[in-house]
């Protein structure tokens, strides 16, 4: 995995070199910061549009699309579908978000692009009630099933504290392309559910991680892997009695997208849309501390988008 | 009238309510819808006589109507309807290609027959139901079904599935197969070998001495409209229809047919070739003559299938768990709970008792098989009805489908939004036993999928919190029991409501903040 990581970074800076220079003047008309034009950024933030049109924008600024996908290969996309609850109630993934980031992939010249989430209701009702089953298909994406443990394969974490192997998702260890699109929400146990939490849904084991400390075990994780590609849906967000809610009331529109290779960045700038901060969140703290990723936003190169 | 027609439209009629019952037994992916798995059984007598008593409306008139066709045209329930009986016909058809198999006029064993229909009425008037959901012929059909033909189609359908998957088709999926304490498979397994037996030996020997509903309905089939009459000087006593005749109930010698035990399958009317058998009323006119009937041929190509049909059971590709370290228990506190609980739209849990007859189609229909037969969690007496199993699964907030198909009334109708607010018992939190006291972390896993927010996370030591209940908004769908990680006990059950009661409506407050204002804060 280590390998193929670092196959995998290097294509990726051979062709950030050459994205920043095809996308510099296209990114900088698109991204009316103009606060700098280091395209691409290490984060970039949108506010103020619709999801689909707030995810063209900040994938512009992070280089496009072929910067992750390269033709033939295989990719997972991985929502949070984790409730059979309607989209309004904001406990799953945007599905319009979700379709075009499927469409995306395969306009990049993806083989093929997955999609699914280990569920915590009857799966088959959240993957049709959360409307991302039919997004995910109608873009061209193959929606498959997590719902029983044949579906995942053990994965040692050697950095882990206090969790040293999970079983994981086979289309994770299989795809080439890891997309990770966790939605902001409210959480009773993490205190906010993001990118770090959302590769929970990749795995099968989680009551392990509530019995052995579950902010180290959601740190402990994302040593293992990290995604490529983090786009946290802050559109429509719970703000309280997450992570499944109880009515449209605990949802806020906030208009928001975080997109950056970084998990804990973009956990980061999440925490602070919501109002929290990321010194709160446990899992974030020790992301930082363990060398995931950074979460100190003043040091990085930001993009900032409002429509 | 035409005989061979006749009994052709039986066997037309028969396998379609077989097939129909046998896939609601079968359906663990969803695709019948409700109505139609209620429509199948409908007609089933012993559930529709238990709903009628409940109800008292027209829509529980099925065992009427069974009663109504019993008087005019003989037991073509037993023949047509019962899947149980049905069940046998083909076990029957499946023996008669490896052996022949010849049957011989039997006295009827009036005196069992009598005393287990008796023996039946007696244990309900005396307030339980446990023979009755013995020996109640669709009920036994529906255990055989779904707890020892469904997990084998389970394993077939999950070893399909990882078979397509290898080639990218997620058409099928593989699904958990929930396997029951050994207790609950005696009934099932030992019912199973008796009927197979019976059935080669005798027909439907167990129609005729063990199953109450027969005996009942044979009562009735006796002064029957329609009925088998040998014509003694047509006949030549050739015994062809007492050979083909299952109830073995033509007795020659008489010339007499033991019309109680006749279950009108009209076998006997198109294996007599002298026009000496005729299915007429009482006043009715003779019959025309009948044709041949074509000899079976054995199959082998049909054989080959099944064996390599089980043969797929046998190797499944799925890997079975791993588990590679062993954590220590953190749970000291056993959990009693004092009232199981039953499934939505059961109200009354005594009542409910009285009702489920286990026939096991809700534990067959729900999806998230929360539903299961019970061992002797409501009494011994109580065996194999059915109770929400917390360890298995939980009750999905937004699923009514158990309460629209249980034919028996055990299980009434609830409206989605009825459904969301009656409260099967209350969460019980058993603090010692918590993850948030005894290591000191944050878990929270059943606040997480409580969907009312009866279980909230409120401040504790430090910046942890711990769980909080509100029984007054709580369901009891166990959804924070099933969540709970603590081992080996949980620290958080549902104890049983002894009569379902409407809870409040979960607080709906406004969010602090609606939208967002002003600039990135970062």
């Amino acid at each position: 995995m280590k390998r193929r990581k670092f196959i995998h970074k290097s294509i990726a800076a051979g062709i950030y070199t050459g994205a920043a220079f095809s996308f510099g003047r296209y990114g900088k008309i698109l991204a009316n910061t103009a606060i700098n034009d280091d395209i691409p950024y290490d984060l970039v933030a949108v506010t103020g549009g619709e999801p689909v049109q707030m995810y063209q924008r900040a994938l512009n600024a992070m280089g496009g699309i072929s910067r992750y996908v390269k033709k033939g290969q295989t990719v997972v996309v991985k929502p949070n579908i984790g409730w059979d609850v309607v989209p309004d109630k904001a406990a799953n993934t945007n599905p319009s978000l979700v379709k075009a980031i499927v469409k995306s992939c395969l306009e990049a010249g993806a083989k093929e692009v997955y999609a699914f989430d280990h569920t915590c209701d009857d799966w088959k009702k959240c993957y049709q009630n959360s409307k991302i089953e039919e997004a995910v298909k109608d873009a061209g994406g193959k929606i498959v099933p997590g719902n029983t443990e044949r579906y995942y394969e053990s994965v040692d974490i050697p950095e882990g504290k206090r969790l040293t192997s999970a079983k994981v998702h086979e289309l994770i260890l299989e795809s080439d392309v890891f997309i990770n699109v966790p939605i902001l929400k409210n959480h009773g146990s993490a205190k906010l559910t993001i990118a770090m939490k959302n590769l929970m849904g990749i795995v099968w084991d989680r009551g392990y991680w509530h019995r052995n400390d579950l902010h180290q075990c959601i740190a402990d994780f994302s040593t293992w892997r990290q995604p490529d590609l983090n786009i946290v849906d802050a559109y429509n967000v719970m703000m309280k009695n997450g992570p499944r809610g109880v009515s449209e009331a605990d949802v806020a529109r906030m208009k928001f997208l975080v997109m950056s290779d970084d998990m804990v960045a973009a956990d980061s700038a999440s925490a602070k849309i919501f109002g929290m901060q990321p010194d709160e969140v446990p899992h974030i703290n020790y992301g930082h501390a363990m060398g995931i990723g950074n979460k100190d936003l003043d040091s990085q190169n930001i993009g900032r988008i409002k429509i | 009238m035409n005989y061979k027609a006749l009994r052709s439209a039986r066997i037309a009629v028969a396998s379609l309510s077989l097939l129909l019952i046998a896939l609601a037994f079968f359906d663990f992916l969803e695709l019948m819808p409700d109505k139609l798995i209620k429509g199948s059984v409908w007609l089933q007598f012993v559930p529709s006589v238990l709903l009628f008593s409940k109800v008292f409306t027209l829509s529980s008139l099925g065992f009427a109507v069974v009663l109504l066709l019993t008087l005019l045209f003989g037991r073509v329930y037993c023949s047509a309807f019962c899947p149980l009986g049905i069940l046998q016909d083909v076990i029957l058809r499946i023996a008669k290609r490896f052996k022949k198999i010849r049957f011989k006029h039997q006295k009827a064993f009036s005196w069992v027959r009598n005393f287990l229909l008796l023996f039946t009425i007696i244990t309900i008037l005396s307030g339980t139901t446990l023979i009755l959901n013995l020996l109640d012929p669709y009920s036994l059909f529906g255990r055989i079904f779904s707890d020892l033909f469904r997990p084998i189609l389970m394993l077939i359908n999950n070893g399909m599935a990882s078979v397509f998957e290898r080639i990218e088709v997620y058409t099928f999926y593989d699904v958990d197969i929930k396997l029951l304490n050994w207790v609950l498979y005696l009934t099932p397994v030992m019912f199973l070998y008796l009927i197979i037996h019976l059935t080669i030996t005798h027909g439907r020997l167990y129609c005729n001495t063990i199953c109450p509903v027969g005996t009942l309905l044979g009562y009735l089939s006796r002064y029957g409209l329609y009925k088998i009459s040998i014509n003694p000087s047509a006949c030549t006593d050739c015994k062809m229809c007492e050979r083909d005749c299952k109830a073995e109930c033509i007795d020659l010698e008489s010339q007499k047919v033991d019309n109680s035990r006749c279950i009108s399958c009209f076998n006997c009317l198109t294996s007599c070739k002298f026009s000496a058998i005729d299915y007429t009323s009482a006043k009715g006119a003779p019959a025309g003559r009948p044709e041949k009937t074509p000899g079976q041929e054995v199959d082998t190509s049909r054989r080959k299938a099944l064996g390599v049909l089980f043969g797929t059971a046998l190797f499944p590709s799925g890997a079975l768990a791993q588990e590679v370290e062993v954590e220590p228990d953190t749970a000291t506190v056993p959990v009693v709970r004092k009232q199981y609980v039953t499934p939505p739209g059961s109200g009354d849990v005594q009542e409910f008792l009285t009702k489920c007859t286990a026939c096991h189609l809700c534990v067959s229909a729900c999806p998230t098989q929360v539903i299961q037969p019970s061992r002797n969690e409501f009494g011994w007496k109580h065996l194999m009805q059915v109770r929400m199993d917390f360890h298995t699964g939980f009750c999905n907030y937004e699923c009514t489908r158990c309460t629209e198909i249980c034919p028996t009334g055990a299980l009434t109708s609830l409206p989605l939004e009825d459904k969301k607010l009656t409260q099967l018992g209350k969460a019980k939190f058993v603090e010692d036993n918590c993850i948030v006291k005894t290591e000191g972390t944050d878990c929270g896993a059943c606040s997480e999928h409580c969907p009312t927010k009866a279980v909230s996370m409120v401040p504790y030591e430090g910046s942890l919190k711990i769980p909080e209940m509100d029984d007054s908004i709580c369901i009891g769908c166990g959804a924070c029991e099933y969540a709970c990680p603590t081992t080996p006990y949980k620290a958080i059950y549902v104890k049983g409501n002894a009569v379902h009661v409407l809870a409040d409506k979960p607080k709906e407050e406004k969010a602090k903040k609606t939208e967002f204002e002003g600039d990135f804060p970062f």
